[in-house]
């Protein structure tokens, strides 16, 4: 094909975002080290690394250790383990692939919860001898936790069970009543072996019984578009632009929906409208025009509206249509996912960040913690790292939000502690507290200048104290 | 009701970057973005005009000289700074000034050392930025699959890969203390393919060594290198040959490996790209030192 040609039809590719989920052993990064080498991704010299490797950390004699592709790290690669969550890429002709791809084993639940947070797609690996697993069904809770509606369950290492369609037939049944359990929707079970390649890219010679895709065929034509529902537009504002007295623009990323030129908005959460009057798409702004307009943009797309009136409007605040209002509270049910070594404390201050509005906010109540294992629901006081619980969150004020089922980029937020500044948790709107007018109940302390001096003081002499910025 | 395309790939990669843009501008006091001059800068340069248009670029962009870069690369640098208006800060390392590196004599690890690890964290330093945005990205090399885009760096600037912070959905978490920062990389999850498929469709400019011509190369240790000034050592020099070739990556010209092409326009070199069997990567000679090599230089305070 002529080369121009060729470019002109990978312009519309699209993309596709998946996770693999899998233990040490399952054959995960032999899988994704599979997928690279057959779709040609793996370069000569890569692979030319990797046979050296292969005689120093391989596991598997004489033949290139796929794994070893995919294990970035060294000291990983040491102790022979994945320890984090590593991105890949591959492309076929109709798509890019991003795999986000997390160890397994149980003290990394917060890798996978990362992982699974920007993907359409799972893919759930099980060892064809071993079946369903506890692991099995801590990835699964996980995978529908955090809203994936698409499951390829991998049956692995059907070479070592002699190909046998039974045996497949088995796990796959006891998948489907876990799917049904946890309300995943669409589950594809493939047998396959990632160590000689059978139904990862080519179809399987040892299993003729087998008719269905194969992993990437599958990969490359499933249809991951949200259900035909008008879905409602959601514009949180990122950054105000004002180069000049003449400009103010709002700019950010569309959550979900669509917006017009002259459409009648609402800023969020001081519940103020006017009208669009301008949409810039960032997309088509380019050197000979830096001011290319549109008439209507749509989600992703990251834009720069313009309104009819001057009016107040901040980072962290919600543009959306006015005939379609999301809830405005600062009482939300949510599912927290703990990530942090310290445990948290009902009562305690973090910083809540959402889109782009960070808040003040505690937990009140946890109305129970849900073991990942058995899913069975059990009463606690704290939460420790990997914990994951129903809350009861309170904010310092008000916010607009959906429902994280209806939309997962309003809907979720991440806990940030205010002494450490690590990511200690990450969460999911469940619904709105019924109690929407709760009162605020923690504002942000006002501080005195001489306790403003005091502090720029001691940060300015005593940088080892590490004292915050008030 | 509007009939939406889904976005085709790139343009999903251009609005995601754009987004992590705007929040380093909205969220860090005193941002700043490196500029390497390469194709990914390009990328990287075009998106933030992108995201900031009509307003100018709210940061100032930061080359560190190594003082051994392709003369054309400089050029280019100062061409495009005037074109687009942009603020450039450029530093080297007057120490290793003072001492005379160079690539020829001390090798390339304490090249690398002194005038890129020990340049950039000076210039850091001396500008006191609190964000640092990078164009590296997770398909180049195996640490950088790992690391996160709002990546956190400590006081000595170090990057601690087996404590990250978590990153969720498109939630960046931008809270630091005083004097430690962040690096991000708006360009993560773009790969090689689809920033030259991207330099192609935006019509970006790119410096021209990345296409094939008649150039004059030495072998270095089983690298072609080009003659770029007088600062190759003679007896190299001595063996210097015509060739048809181009540069898959740029950087300081000693240690940059050139291949034999005969791509001469960007069509060109994506063909010459999808047909390669080799990475991007090896013509780089600062990655085959040490197995691991990249990791370590990652964790030392390197980009």
């Amino acid at each position: 094909m002529h080369i121009e040609a060729y470019l002109k039809e990978h312009e519309h590719k699209d993309m596709l975002r998946f996770l693999t989920c899998g233990s040490v052993d399952d054959g995960k990064s032999t899988l994704i080290g599979r997928m690279l080498y057959d779709s040609k991704m793996i370069f000569e010299d890569q692979l030319r690394a990797v046979e050296s490797e292969s005689k120093k950390y391989g596991t598997t004699g004489e033949k290139i250790d796929m794994a070893l592709l995919v294990d970035g790290l060294q000291s990983e690669r040491e102790q022979g383990i994945t320890i984090d969550v590593a991105y890949r890429f591959f492309a076929t002709d109709n798509r890019k692939f991003i795999i986000a791809d997390t160890p397994g084993h149980e003290q990394y639940t917060r890798n996978m919860v990362t992982g699974a947070s920007t993907a359409d797609v799972a893919i759930i690996l099980i060892d064809a001898r071993k079946g369903i697993l506890t692991q099995t069904r801590r990835h699964s809770f996980i995978v529908s936790l955090l809203g994936i509606e698409h499951v390829i369950v991998a049956i692995n290492k059907m070479d070592l069970v002699d190909f046998s369609q039974e045996r497949f037939e088995s796990i796959k049944e006891a998948y489907a009543e876990l799917a049904n359990e946890l309300k995943i929707k669409n589950c594809y079970p493939i047998p396959l072996s990632a160590l000689e390649g059978d139904n990862v890219v080519d179809k399987s010679v040892n299993m003729p019984w087998y008719e269905g895709k194969t992993l990437l065929h599958l990969l490359d034509t499933m249809d991951i578009s949200k259900e035909q529902k008008a879905e409602s537009f959601r514009f949180p504002v990122q950054y105000v632009n004002r180069p000049n007295l003449d400009f103010r623009g709002f700019c950010g990323t569309i959550a979900s929906g669509s917006v017009k030129v002259g459409d009648e908005i609402t800023i969020l959460p001081s519940g103020k409208s006017t009208k669009v009057k301008a949409i810039i798409n960032a997309g088509d702004i380019s050197e000979a025009n830096r001011s290319a307009q549109t008439q209507e943009a749509y989600a992703p797309m990251a834009i720069t509206l313009t309104t009819e009136d001057e009016i107040d409007i901040s980072r962290g605040d919600m543009i959306v249509h006015t005939q379609n209002l999301p809830r405005v509270s600062n009482s939300l049910k949510v599912m927290l996912v703990w990530m942090d070594e310290a445990a948290m404390v009902c009562g305690k201050n973090y910083d809540i960040k959402r889109g782009s509005s960070v808040t003040n906010g505690k937990f009140e109540h946890i109305n129970y913690k849900i073991d990942v294992n058995s899913y069975k629901r059990e009463v606690v006081e704290e939460l420790h790292l990997n914990d994951i619980a129903s809350c009861k969150m309170l904010l310092s004020r008000p916010v607009a939000v959906d429902d994280y089922k209806n939309n997962r980029l309003t809907g979720s937020f991440i806990v940030i502690d205010r002494i450490t500044n690590n990511t200690v948790g990450a969460g999911m709107v469940v619904s709105v507290s019924r109690r929407d007018e709760d009162k605020v109940q923690i504002s942000p302390r006002t501080y005195t200048e001489e306790e403003r001096a005091l502090n720029l003081y001691i940060r300015e002499n005593f940088p080892e104290w590490e004292c915050k910025v008030i | 009701m509007l009939t939406q395309e889904k976005l085709t790939h790139l343009k999903q990669l251009e609005a995601e970057s754009i987004y992590i843009l705007r929040e380093v501008a909205a969220e860090f006091s005193n941002p700043v973005m490196m500029y390497s001059i390469g194709k990914d800068s390009s990328v990287m340069l075009h998106l933030a005009m992108k995201a900031f248009a009509p307003a100018k670029l709210p940061f100032p962009l930061l080359h560190v000289d190594t003082l051994w870069k392709f003369k054309e690369m400089i050029e280019f640098r100062d061409k495009r700074a005037q074109e687009l208006g942009f603020e450039l800060v450029i530093h080297s390392n007057p120490d290793g000034v003072a001492m005379d590196i160079s690539p020829f004599v001390h090798g390339s690890k304490i090249h690398t050392d002194v005038m890129k690890t020990e340049a950039l964290k000076q210039a850091l330093n001396q500008g006191g930025y609190d964000a640092i945005i990078g164009g590296a990205r997770r398909d180049e090399e195996k640490s950088r699959a790992k690391e996160r885009i709002f990546s956190f760096r400590d006081k000595g600037h170090r990057w601690d890969p087996k404590n990250q912070r978590p990153e969720l959905w498109n939630i960046y978490n931008t809270s630091i203390a005083k004097g430690e920062s962040v690096r991000v990389f708006p360009i993560s999850n773009w790969t090689e393919l689809d920033i030259w498929q991207y330099i192609y469709l935006e019509n970006i400019q790119i410096p021209s060594l990345y296409l094939a011509k008649e150039r004059e190369v030495v072998e270095m240790d089983g690298v072609k290198i080009m003659v770029d000034d007088e600062r190759m050592p003679k007896e190299l020099r001595a063996s210097a040959k015509k060739e048809m070739v181009r540069f898959r990556t740029l950087g300081c010209y000693p240690l940059t490996g050139a291949i034999n092409s005969t791509a001469t326009t960007l069509p060109e070199i994506i063909k010459e790209m999808l047909l390669s069997t080799s990475s991007e990567r090896e013509g780089r000679l600062i990655d085959k030192d040490q197995e691991g090599a990249m990791e370590l230089k990652k964790i030392e305070g390197y980009f």
